[in-house]
């Protein structure tokens, strides 16, 4: 009984008999007492959640298992109040504290037995695929809109004329062959550590692609638009930069991809692979942003285009911002990451 | 103002002069517009005596020193500097006009507001300060954004007309820019903006004016 009652509190090593703390969670059902009432010698958890701002008690349960993990506790919750799906539940040891995570075990987290849970809404959620999958088909449709000259866009001798610069049409094939690439990617490529994000992002970020294409589509197909000043140098060199990029990116990609395998959220260190356009690893912690910043670069050279300058700018800001980030994480989870990294570009950011 | 009190206590000594220099800047312009007018006996020509010190009062305004939400004083101070600097200053023809109502509007409100955060450093704030603070908003936040907005509807022709900070197409980087639009859309963006401005202002006079018991002298 009392080998048991520390067990569930913490994990504790046990030093009698029966009741070792093996390592996997569910405690050996101790045999040695007669099973009069046939009851399993295991200590059931009461959890208690509660709001994290007022404090209120919003759901009381019992019995539950100490192998149980979070994402089960937050099904439970669920089933009392339905308008907060999993997805939406912010679960906390601490009203101000980190979000507790799915996979973490009860009996495995520093409560007694009856545990404690404060509660957070965070909003209506949306699958990451579902936002990736919107904002990556507008910029595609709208770039063609624009390449296809649709009425209303420019004067109307203009409509449905085609430009007669080739590099305009190298452009249209361009942009459109990297927004079908991340749309390919989202629905086959990417493994997501997350399942969903807040439904306002959506809005935010289809702002900003479709706000973006459109308005780099606009000077590219508009029929006063202006080549390159160094003409088939520019274009060709542009060209080169642009697709020794995207096949780098796509190499970045898969080779996250294999880090992890299906259905998993584990976290390992990247590491240069065969492929030569992973060598990059050991210079950088997050390449797949540095060959699209390239990607980019190249397509501004290509256009010669000011608007399309912003856009790598901006770009490269907010990626920035996420790769130092990221590698932040990977210093922190990581004792034996490599020290020769920088986040995005290769010993200055 | 509970919490605006400790943080006060906080603050070093350089920053009250700070604040002090901001009410001398608004003050010389007050005296300034008082002295020529009296001197000229009409309106016309007030500009260039203020046009200096007009100028340069926007740019002077210290975020971070007094707690008020960086959002709106950045929206605020960028609306300053972008009428007296985009507009008034590049468009001629508004300056000897319009332009009065947001500078009169302007002026009285800094000169209380520096008041204001100056005395509250200083942990001696009288209540006519604070009360005129909050109250005198109410007439002189819609003045002044009349003002502003006339004064940017006055500058559209003469922006139209000579194409004012305008790029068209075609040039060697494919980009454009009309100015004339842009301005039309920073009219229309007072639209979503001042009334939140506004009504954080009444939110605030009603907490801080409310509780006059509280805080009737601060000593």
């Amino acid at each position: 009984m009392d080998a048991l009652a520390l067990e569930a509190a913490g994990g504790k090593k046990v030093a009698n008999g029966a009741a070792v703390a093996a390592p996997l969670p569910p405690p050996a059902p101790v045999k040695r007492k007669p099973a009069k009432k046939a009851k399993k010698a295991v200590v059931f958890f009461e959890v208690e959640i509660l709001d994290a701002k007022t404090k209120d008690k919003l759901c009381f349960l019992d019995k539950v298992e100490p192998n149980a993990t979070i994402g089960e506790i937050k099904s439970m919750f669920h089933k009392s109040h339905p308008q907060w799906y999993p997805a939406r539940q912010s679960i906390r040891l601490d009203p101000k504290g980190k979000s507790l995570k799915d996979e973490d075990v009860l009996q495995h987290l520093p409560v007694g037995t009856t545990a404690t849970f404060y509660f957070r809404d965070l909003g209506a959620q949306i699958s990451w695929v579902t936002v990736f999958l919107t904002e990556y088909t507008g910029p595609l449709v709208i770039y063609l809109m624009f390449y296809f000259r649709v009425p209303f866009i420019y004067a109307p001798k203009y409509d449905f004329t085609t430009s007669k610069h080739w590099v305009v049409h190298l452009a249209c094939m361009c942009h459109s062959f990297h927004y079908v690439k991340r749309l390919l990617e989202t629905l086959f490529v990417h493994r997501f550590s997350h399942g969903t994000m807040p439904l306002r992002n959506i809005f935010k970020n289809c702002t900003y692609y479709w706000g973006f294409a459109a308005w780099m589509a606009y000077y590219i197909n508009h029929p006063l638009y202006t080549p390159p000043i160094y003409g088939e140098q520019q274009i060709r060199l542009a060209l080169i930069i642009f697709l020794f990029c995207q096949i780098g990116n796509f190499s970045i990609h898969i080779a996250l991809r294999n880090l992890r395998p299906p259905g998993s959220k584990t976290r390992k260190i990247p590491y240069p692979t065969k492929n030569p356009f992973t060598w990059i690893f050991l210079l950088v912690s997050c390449p797949n942003y540095t060959y699209e910043l390239g990607s980019w670069l190249g397509f501004t050279v290509m256009t010669q285009c000011l608007p399309v300058a912003f856009f790598t700018l901006v770009g490269f800001i907010q990626m920035t911002v996420w790769a130092k980030g990221k590698h932040r994480s990977y210093l922190k989870e990581f004792r034996d990451y490599p020290p020769l990294r920088s986040p995005i570009l290769p010993f200055i950011l | 103002a509970k919490l605006s009190r400790t943080q006060h206590s906080k603050i070093p000594f350089n920053k009250d002069i700070s604040c002090f220099n901001g009410n001398i800047m608004w003050l010389v312009i007050a005296v300034g517009l008082v002295r020529a007018y009296l001197a000229r006996g009409s309106y016309h020509g007030l500009y260039y005596s203020i046009e200096k010190p007009l100028n340069v009062c926007p740019l002077c305004h210290i975020p971070g020193i007094v707690p008020s939400s960086v959002v709106l004083t950045g929206f605020q101070v960028m609306s300053r500097v972008f009428l007296t600097w985009a507009v008034t200053h590049s468009v001629r023809e508004v300056r000897w006009t319009v332009c009065y109502y947001f500078v009169t509007a302007w002026t009285v409100t800094e000169i209380i507001r520096y008041s204001f955060y100056t005395f509250s450093l200083l942990n001696h704030l009288p209540y006519l300060i604070k009360w005129a603070r909050y109250t005198f908003f109410i007439v002189l936040y819609p003045m002044g954004v009349t003002g502003e907005l006339l004064t940017i509807y006055a500058a559209l022709p003469y922006v139209q007309k000579t194409g004012l900070y305008s790029v068209t197409l075609p040039n060697k980087y494919n980009f454009s820019f009309d100015y004339y639009t842009f301005l039309i859309l920073i009219m229309i963006s007072y639209i979503p903006l001042f009334p939140q401005l506004y009504f954080h202002m009444i939110r605030q006079r009603k907490k801080v004016l409310g509780h006059v018991e509280d805080y009737s002298k601060v000593e």
